[in-house]
This record gives C-alpha cells, sequence and structure tokens, in this order.
C-alpha cells in the first residue's frame, strides 16, 4: 500500500478546482468531487488513467448526516494496471439529479437505473431512465431513509411483543 | 326380493363422489413453479430418493395441464400477478399448497416488496411450515392435501352443474 497513487496525482493536477475530498481509507482511494465535474472526471479517469471498467454505480442516503442528503459512489476499475479507485459526488435533494455516466460507460445504465428506482435521482441525458427491479407502478424510493421498512400501507415493526 | 345374485369378487360398490374424489387425490399434477429455495426442496422431493410419482404427482409444466400449484418460495409484489395468471389458467378443481414460511406468513422478509403470506391472493388448502420444509414435510402436506380431498362432497354433481364441490375439512 502506498500513500501515492498515480490516477489521483492526475487527477489533483487537472480537476483542483472541483476536487472536494481526497482520501485513502482501507487501501481504496475514495476522490470526492463537486456533481458538475463528474462525467468530466470518469471520462478523464478511462481515457488518461486506463479505468477501463465501470464496476459499481449506486449511492449513499446521509439523511440527517449531511447537508447533502445523497452521495452518488461510482467504483472504478483498472484492468491494465490493477488498480481501482473509488469517485464520489455529492447531490442535494433540492436538485436531485446528476448526468447519466452513460456517455462514458455502458455499464453506467442498469446500474443508474437501479440508483433511480431505488433512491429517486434523476439521470439527465440518460437513454432508457425508468424502474428496473420495483413495479412500474410503485410509489416511493425504497432505499430512502425516510422510506417505512414494511412498506407505507402497514403499521411499523415494533419489536416482538407488538 | 332384493339383490338374488350375489355380485362377483371383482365388483366394488361406491359412492361416484369417492370415486372421483380417489381419482383425483391419485393424479396431483403440480404445477412446475419454483420461486426460491423451498423450489430446491420441492424438486428433491420430486427427485428419485423421495419420489413423488409413487403418489402419481406429476409436475406439469403448463397451468392447463395441472390441478395444484405448490407456492414453493417468498411472493414478491412483482410476482404476485404472475402467480395469480397462472393460477387462473389452472382448469377446476385446483388446490393451492403454501409451501415454506414465506409462502405462509411472508417469512423473515417483513419488507415493503414482499406479500405477506400467498393467502392474502390465493385460497390456501395445505400450509407447510419450514424454512425451507425438508422433503418429508412436503410429502406430508400433499398427503394432508389427498386427504383433504378424500372429505369433499358432491365432486361428482359439481362436474354437470349440480351444486358446488364442498370441502368439509
Amino acid at each position: 500500500m502506498s500513500d501515492k497513487n498515480r490516477a489521483v496525482e492526475k487527477l489533483q493536477g487537472k480537476f483542483e478546482a472541483s476536487i472536494l475530498e481526497v482520501k485513502q481509507d482501507r487501501g481504496d482511494w475514495i476522490v470526492t468531487v463537486k456533481k458538475e465535474a463528474i462525467i468530466a472526471v470518469l471520462a478523464f479517469l478511462k481515457k488518461e488513467c486506463a479505468f477501463s471498467m465501470l464496476t459499481d454505480v449506486t449511492a449513499v442516503d446521509y439523511l440527517g448526516t449531511l447537508d447533502d442528503r445523497f452521495m452518488m459512489v461510482y467504483q472504478l476499475t483498472s484492468v491494465a494496471h490493477k488498480d481501482r479507485i473509488r469517485i464520489k459526488a455529492p447531490v442535494s435533494e433540492a436538485d436531485c439529479r446528476v448526468e447519466s455516466a452513460t456517455q462514458v460507460f455502458g455499464s453506467a445504465n442498469w446500474l443508474e437505473r437501479e440508483v433511480f428506482d431505488l433512491f429517486g435521482i434523476t439521470f439527465d441525458k440518460h437513454p432508457d431512465l425508468r424502474r428496473i427491479l420495483m413495479t412500474p407502478d410503485w410509489v416511493g424510493y425504497p432505499l430512502r431513509k425516510d422510506y417505512p421498512l414494511q412498506g407505507p400501507g402497514r403499521e411499523p415493526y415494533k419489536g416482538r411483543l407488538s | 326380493m332384493g339383490v338374488n345374485q350375489q355380485l362377483g369378487g371383482n365388483v366394488t360398490v361406491t359412492s361416484l363422489d369417492k370415486l372421483v374424489n380417489w381419482s383425483r387425490k391419485s393424479s396431483i399434477w403440480p404445477m412446475t413453479f419454483g420461486l426460491a429455495c423451498c423450489a430446491i426442496e420441492m424438486m428433491a422431493t420430486g427427485a428419485s430418493h423421495h419420489d413423488l410419482d409413487r403418489f402419481g404427482i406429476i409436475f406439469r409444466a403448463s397451468p392447463r395441464q395441472a390441478d395444484c400449484i405448490i407456492i414453493a418460495g417468498t411472493v414478491t409484489k412483482k410476482m404476485l400477478p404472475v402467480i395469480q395468471t397462472v393460477y387462473e389458467q389452472m382448469p377446476e378443481p385446483k388446490w393451492v399448497v403454501a409451501m415454506g414460511a414465506c409462502a405462509c406468513s411472508g417469512g423473515v422478509f417483513d419488507t415493503y416488496s414482499v406479500v405477506q403470506g400467498i393467502d392474502e391472493a390465493l385460497p390456501v388448502d395445505v400450509y407447510i411450515p419450514g424454512c425451507p420444509p425438508r422433503p418429508e414435510a412436503l410429502l406430508f402436506g400433499l398427503m394432508k392435501l389427498q386427504d383433504k380431498i378424500m372429505k369433499e362432497s358432491n365432486s361428482f354433481g359439481s362436474t354437470f352443474g349440480l351444486g358446488d364441490r364442498v370441502s368439509t375439512v
């Protein structure tokens, strides 16, 4: 494990103004960027740093913890360099939309549909943005922290004696 | 007066209801339909070691030929319309077996996406507990279904419109 990463250094050189945080956690490099720069960062990593594979796109709901409620998470793998990097971008609840990464990585298509389905984050310029897991007529976004676990129509579970 | 000639040894006297019930319980043809881990146990029950064929239970790949559906696994809200369609495609008479904790009550999946028991949508005849139930448990449940079928009345008359089939259990 080194305290330097070729891709992170390149990113810091090119996207100085857009990078919010750089840290290393358990050997993984995590770069948090502004959501406006996300497509440029992903395209740069793919083209200049040989991160050829987008392994996962997901989101986290930081309800009540962070000012910007959602955090987009992109996992990238470089097959050539046997290297991984995680790109994160905060998304506010008021402006709950991100530009789609499908224009850079085709694999983002269904992954972004899943994030849209379960978190309600809209992806601009997505070719086919509709629900992928829940039924098309589903109301609400189940993985949001304020979504009731047992569904909107049911009395919540109050422990074994309820 | 009465019967002068004794019946031969190759003649049995019974009621038509009993005959119909007996033939139905001896040829329960379940729909080939599995949803989760219970389906693996259901397949194991159908395989040679436990051998459902000896009860005349032969899995059919079409609901049109099936008269029993074993709900073997977790029923999600997305899957429920499919199950209802399959059930509606089955001809009468038809029976429903809820196999395992999920099909009976939703099981551990007390969540927004899971139907809390298939009896919310279909009329269940036999509930089999277990997670998943062992093949012996499924066999016992199917034998309970056979007992239930044997206790039905008006099974013959209902086939040509004389009232409804009555289940006494």
